[in-house]
């Protein structure tokens, strides 16, 4: 290697890195130190205080009092696991199908997935709003999740995801009698594992992170997800940022966590995607 | 290849594809469809409404809101993309190289990425407020307050530095991916050769992560265009003063709504948020086409 760092440019990296860092997570952060500040201490003061007096849970036991939070953590946690189980079912089976199986319509098929990609939701949620009420399910969890269930983004992920496995351990297969569903499931969907646990991810984020529909389909405050909730929140009690401090760390804590555990996977997804196009 | 031998029956492949293919055309093309009728329409929430032409079309030439809306998300692109496609192959550049912890820098960085828009708005609010993180440290230094949340142009840049602000990780990732297919020969050569770090930086990798650029262009231009959360949760549903921070799917949800939400009028301006959006991606794309050896 003749490519060598210098101390100087070392030193350099990391100073910069160390500032980035405080901008991107010292957010995060100072939102924790507020919610763990206690009603006597002051939240306001110049120079701010990064570090809780007496550090205190008395905020998340508060804001549990005024709005149900743990519900509605439970509503978006439906919401989220039901996203992710319809997205790995019928996004790996319609992949499937366009990577592996020979049929007439099989272009068509799969230009009605490119097509989908190019409508914004944020174009189609008037409509799909009347939509659920004409079906009687707005207000449900159901209709949260239903617009989302296949998304076909992950359609295509999938697709491309098959058609990379070498086709000949599947050809060996059908010369010993497996059917369509045996090599599906025995044979397509183990050599696939990375990009499920890429759609399962991205499915359970979108959902859990998701504010628009939810907004516009849920009207009840007792079915509110998290987002929905934390908005409803925000906008009775802005005047105690201690509570709506609490709020948000009770919504970003579990994707946080289950970032750090499976962080190969997040950025395996977005690099794998980028470079294939 | 498969087509020789019989290896599943003709109904299989729809089998497969059935619970894709109708819940994209139920809740996606239906319902664009659907918008498209509407928007010729009077419908409103409780009624189906009437063909009335271009009326609304006519009646959203003459609405103030509509065109306050349209120049928000219009700046909105103008101003957010071209800090998208810089700031995060910078970030890439700088987290690029195997240094002792980078793995947890890149990693941290990726954190606003991951939280919902909903928390993160709602922590910048908590931080611009008149007595908040940033108006704390401004007044230390004895300069301030500055009204982030009350001027309706200091708002809107700042739902914009959220926005760029969120995206960082995630086009850094995808940065990262392209920068890790540029043949370090090139780098070299160009140091022996005697370029700085800038040369380096405009003649080696600028064209060799320029299809990726336009790609982040394409997808940051789309995104922004699209704004509704960020802009909802710092100005308000009412859109901050006045209504001047209102953007374009802002006035969609607020005329679209409620028990007397105006579908129609909804749907026309819905239209005009798909058409812009196709016309985004097409320019970039085309750019692409035009600029490529």
């Amino acid at each position: 290697m003749t490519w060598r760092t210098s101390g100087w440019e070392k030193a350099l990296r990391y100073l910069l890195m160390l500032a980035v860092l405080a901008v991107t997570v010292g957010p995060f952060l100072w939102q924790l130190s507020t919610s763990l500040k206690g009603t006597t201490e002051d939240v306001y003061t110049s120079p701010p205080r990064f570090l809780p007096r007496h550090p205190t849970l008395h905020n998340y036991t508060a804001v549990a009092d005024i709005i149900p939070v743990w519900d509605y953590a439970l509503n978006s946690l439906q919401v989220a696991l039901a996203s992710v189980l319809t997205n790995l079912v019928g996004a790996s089976m319609a992949g499937y199908a366009l990577a592996r199986l020979r049929f007439g319509g099989r272009r068509l098929a799969g230009l009605v997935f490119v097509t989908a990609l190019l409508v914004p939701l944020e174009s189609i949620v008037i409509a799909q709003f009347t939509m659920m009420r004409d079906l009687h399910l707005n207000n449900t969890l159901t209709a949260v999740v239903l617009p989302g269930a296949v998304g076909a983004l992950n359609v295509l992920l999938m697709r491309n995801a098959f058609a990379n496995v070498p086709y000949e351990i599947e050809e060996a297969a059908v010369i010993d009698g497996a059917n369509v569903w045996q090599r599906f499931t025995r044979i397509a969907l183990p050599s696939v594992r990375g990009t499920l646990a890429v759609v399962a991810i991205f499915a359970f984020m979108g959902a859990w992170d998701d504010f628009l529909w939810p907004l516009i389909v849920l009207s009840d405050s007792d079915r509110f997800t998290l987002t929905v909730g934390l908005d409803f929140l925000h906008g009775t009690f802005a005047q105690n940022p201690r509570l709506v401090a609490a709020g948000t760390v009770i919504a970003v804590a579990p994707l946080i966590v289950m970032f750090t555990c499976l962080q190969r996977y997040f950025f395996r997804g977005v690099g794998e995607g980028a470079v294939k196009g | 290849m498969a087509g020789r031998i019989r290896t599943h029956r003709a109904a299989s492949p729809w089998l497969f594809l059935l619970p894709g293919l109708a819940v994209t055309a139920a809740f996606t093309l239906y319902p664009f469809l659907s918008t498209v009728g509407k928007a010729f329409t009077d419908a409103r929430t409780l009624t189906p409404g009437h063909w009335t032409g271009l009326a609304n079309f006519r009646a959203m030439l003459e609405d103030e809101q509509f065109w306050v809306a349209l120049r928000n998300s219009g700046l909105y692109v103008l101003l957010v993309v071209p800090f998208t496609v810089l700031l995060p192959l910078l970030l890439a550049l700088l987290v690029e190289k195997q240094l002792p912890g980078v793995t947890f820098f890149r990693s941290a960085f990726y954190t606003p990425v991951v939280a919902s828009v909903v928390v993160v708005s709602l922590i910048w609010v908590w931080m611009l407020d008149d007595r908040g993180l940033v108006n704390g440290i401004l007044r230390a230094l004895d300069t301030g307050p500055v009204d982030f949340l009350g001027d309706e142009w200091l708002l809107l840049l700042s739902a914009m530095a959220l926005t760029v602000w969120k995206g960082l990780g995630y086009y850094m990732v995808v940065y990262l991916a392209a920068l890790g297919n540029v043949p370090r020969e090139l780098h070299e050569a160009a140091a022996v050769d005697g370029a700085g770090a800038l040369r380096r930086f405009t003649s080696v990798t600028v064209p060799a992560v320029r299809s990726t650029m336009v790609l982040v262009g394409a997808l940051s231009s789309v995104s922004a265009f699209k704004v509704f959360s960020e802009v909802f949760l710092m100005a308000g549903p009412s859109g901050g003063p006045a209504g001047q921070d209102t953007t374009l799917v802002m006035l969609v949800q607020r005329t679209g709504t409620g028990l007397g939400g105006r579908v129609g009028y909804a749907s026309a301006v819905s239209l005009v948020v798909f058409a812009v959006t196709l016309l985004l991606m097409l320019l970039v794309l085309r750019a692409d086409r035009k600029e490529a050896p």
